[in-house]
């Protein structure tokens, strides 16, 4: 018998920084045909413990997986200290993610709120990578300042594709960022100026970001049942046994972490 | 076929069984219950006849046989992982009522069906298990509410079985038991299992009709009496027949070395940070809201998912709760407010 919880080793490939505390794990990653956008994996380090941390990129035809890792608790604080070459082991992929034919030729808006732009940059890059698959794509990303950006480079690169905006809590509004939270610049977005009333809205953040993101789109009028958003939770197994991830009926890691606003509106845990 | 049997003769029995089964009933440890002077009775593998505690119910749940309190999952050697091996891999046989089987029942839901794959620790030894049904006292004991649960009787089990003064009486239902009475001196008696008709604790399980109901439940006044009595000490969830959760927690045997293992330990959605994330954010801060999650999972969330409440009305939150709190008086609260809920809905 199979053991699910036994963690794969896989080699890293690449470490890059992003922040003070985070960087972007690349991982070898064979079956990477297998993942899907939004879902996530169970990084699992000896010694240290269990965490899940939603996969930020993959290539199907390079085979591998990127994690944004941000170093806040005990198994990331261990990850910070591994090298490229060393193994990272992990299980997954696991999780309902974003399923791309919701969006198919359809006028898309990307709300992403700190490390929750991380869930949304493989469907983002797929998208610029074969931009026919939706309509039209609008991003909007909050960050606290302009040290804790994330993605700076693919941002940039997003521009040149999409219209893409970004906003600061706190700091000075430069190169073109604006200084305020994404609520008070979502009704400035081109898609929401005659929104079609099958306008897609994926948002990920924190949950009170994701709340009134939530509540502002849909007063801006776009529909609950075209409202996406991405939950995190604790998570011991990421297999539907621990418990930990559960509100009511719903277990996060098996029906989420990526819901449609119409259920998610009525997770209150 | 139901036969009666001495205790001399129980005696050999559960010995010619132990030779092929590894026997696990409620086990009595003198002095070492939560007070001065009390014991304890919890699940322990047996070796004789003499070391059941049938007369009383058991402190902890039946549930600890099949997923320990503490276990370990693997070992790790310089990064390397080993799957743990149980030691005696020989099948279960577990003296076990009502109550304790259908709670297994529950168990089944969460390692074996849900999400797309089975716990493989859980299944290993839960496809070797056979039940003995132990008869329990007319109306069960102060706590009990299994006829309200509806979870008096069990249907999964290989012999029922009935203590009495002399001896036992044994109701042979799966017929592969039959050789174990075979060489002894038992006389045929009419003997089936009577379950509990009637609890001294009466529980009305709460119908909610819709989700809005649901949403209105999570804001009732009712929970903020716990946020004064509840300690968030967890026993209530411990000695629950029916709560599966667990952690996993990494421990590294010394300082020097690259060598540990990674353990399942028991959860408690009572205790602080059940829920915490790395990074600070946690969701249900007060004790109320805890035991509304509670509540809910085991009177109606598990029910929507699974068709059956997850509770089986064995009452033992209620013998454990050092504050008093309980459990079945605040099912009953939910329902009665639900009452009103719903009828504020109807009326518009």
């Amino acid at each position: 018998m199979d053991n699910i919880f036994m963690p794969e080793p896989h080699k890293i490939l690449q470490i890059k920084k992003l922040t003070a505390i985070e960087c972007l794990f690349r991982v070898e990653f064979e079956k990477a045909g297998e993942i899907n956008f939004g879902q996530f994996f169970q990084i699992s380090l000896p010694q240290a413990g269990e965490c899940p941390i939603s996969i930020s990129d993959f290539s199907k035809e390079e085979k591998w997986a990127e994690f944004l890792i941000r170093k806040v608790g005990t198994v990331t604080d261990k990850i910070f200290a591994l090298k490229v070459g060393d193994i990272l082991p992990m299980r997954g992929p696991y999780g309902h993610g974003f399923e791309l034919s919701a969006y198919a030729q359809k006028d898309l808006i990307i709300a992403a709120g700190g490390s929750g732009v991380a869930p949304v940059r493989s469907l983002i890059n797929h998208i610029e990578k074969n931009k026919s698959c939706v309509k039209n794509l609008n991003l909007i990303f909050g960050f606290r300042d302009n040290d804790s950006i994330l993605f700076e480079e693919d941002i940039k690169r997003w521009q040149t594709s999409f219209d893409v905006t970004v906003t600061l809590d706190k700091g000075s509004g430069k190169e073109g960022k604006k200084i305020g939270l994404v609520t008070d610049y979502a009704a400035e977005l081109p898609l929401v100026q005659k929104p079609v009333p099958d306008l897609q809205v994926i948002i990920v953040g924190p949950p009170v970001m994701m709340k009134f993101t939530a509540q502002k789109f849909l007063a801006l009028g776009a529909k609950e049942e075209n409202i996406w958003v991405s939950f995190e939770r604790k998570m011991s197994c990421a297999v539907g046994k621990c418990g930990h991830c559960r509100i009511d009926e719903t277990y996060v890691c098996l029906e989420g972490p990526v819901f449609n606003y119409v259920k998610a509106k009525q997770l209150i845990d | 076929m139901g036969y009666k049997l001495d205790w001399n003769d129980f005696r050999i029995f559960l010995k010619n069984l132990s030779s092929d089964f590894q026997v696990y009933a409620p086990k009595r440890f003198p002095q070492q219950g939560r007070y001065s002077d009390t014991d304890c009775i919890r699940y322990a593998k047996i070796a004789s006849a003499d070391e059941i505690e049938y007369a009383q119910k058991s402190t902890y749940p039946a549930k600890e046989v099949l997923q320990p309190i503490n276990e370990t999952v693997m070992y790790f050697v310089e990064g390397k992982y080993i799957e743990a091996k149980e030691a005696d891999e020989r099948p279960y046989f577990i003296f076990a009522r009502a109550c304790d089987i259908n709670a297994i029942a529950r168990f089944d839901d969460i390692y074996l069906k849900n999400g797309h794959f089975a716990d493989p620790l859980y299944q290993k030894r839960r496809q070797k298990v056979h039940f003995a049904l132990m008869q329990c006292p007319e109306k069960g004991w102060d706590s009990c509410f299994c006829v309200s649960m509806g979870t008096n009787s069990a249907d999964e089990y290989g012999i029922g079985i009935a203590f009495c003064e002399d001896g036992v009486k044994i109701d042979v239902k799966d017929t592969a038991f039959e050789k174990y009475l075979a060489p002894l001196k038992a006389s045929p008696a009419d003997f089936s299992v009577k379950p509990v008709s009637e609890n001294i604790v009466k529980v009305e399980v709460p119908e909610i009709s819709s989700k809005e109901i649901q949403q209105k439940i999570k804001s009732l006044d009712m929970w903020h009496e716990y946020d004064k009595r509840c300690l968030e000490c967890g026993s209530c969830t411990l000695a629950c027949s029916t709560c599966t959760c667990f952690t996993t927690v990494d421990i590294t045997y010394t300082p020097e070395t690259n060598a540990g293992e990674r353990r399942r330990i028991a959860a408690s959605c009572h205790i602080d940070g059940f829920s915490d994330m790395a990074g600070g954010h946690s969701f249900r801060p007060t004790a109320g809201e805890r035991m509304r999650y509670k509540v809910m999972h085991k009177v109606h969330d598990h029910k929507v998912r699974f068709g059956h409440n997850m509770c089986v009305g064995c009452g033992r939150c209620d013998d454990h709760c050092p504050a008093y709190i309980s459990f079945s008086t605040a099912v009953n609260k939910l329902a009665k407010e639900v009452k009103r809920l719903e009828g504020e809905r109807e009326n518009g």
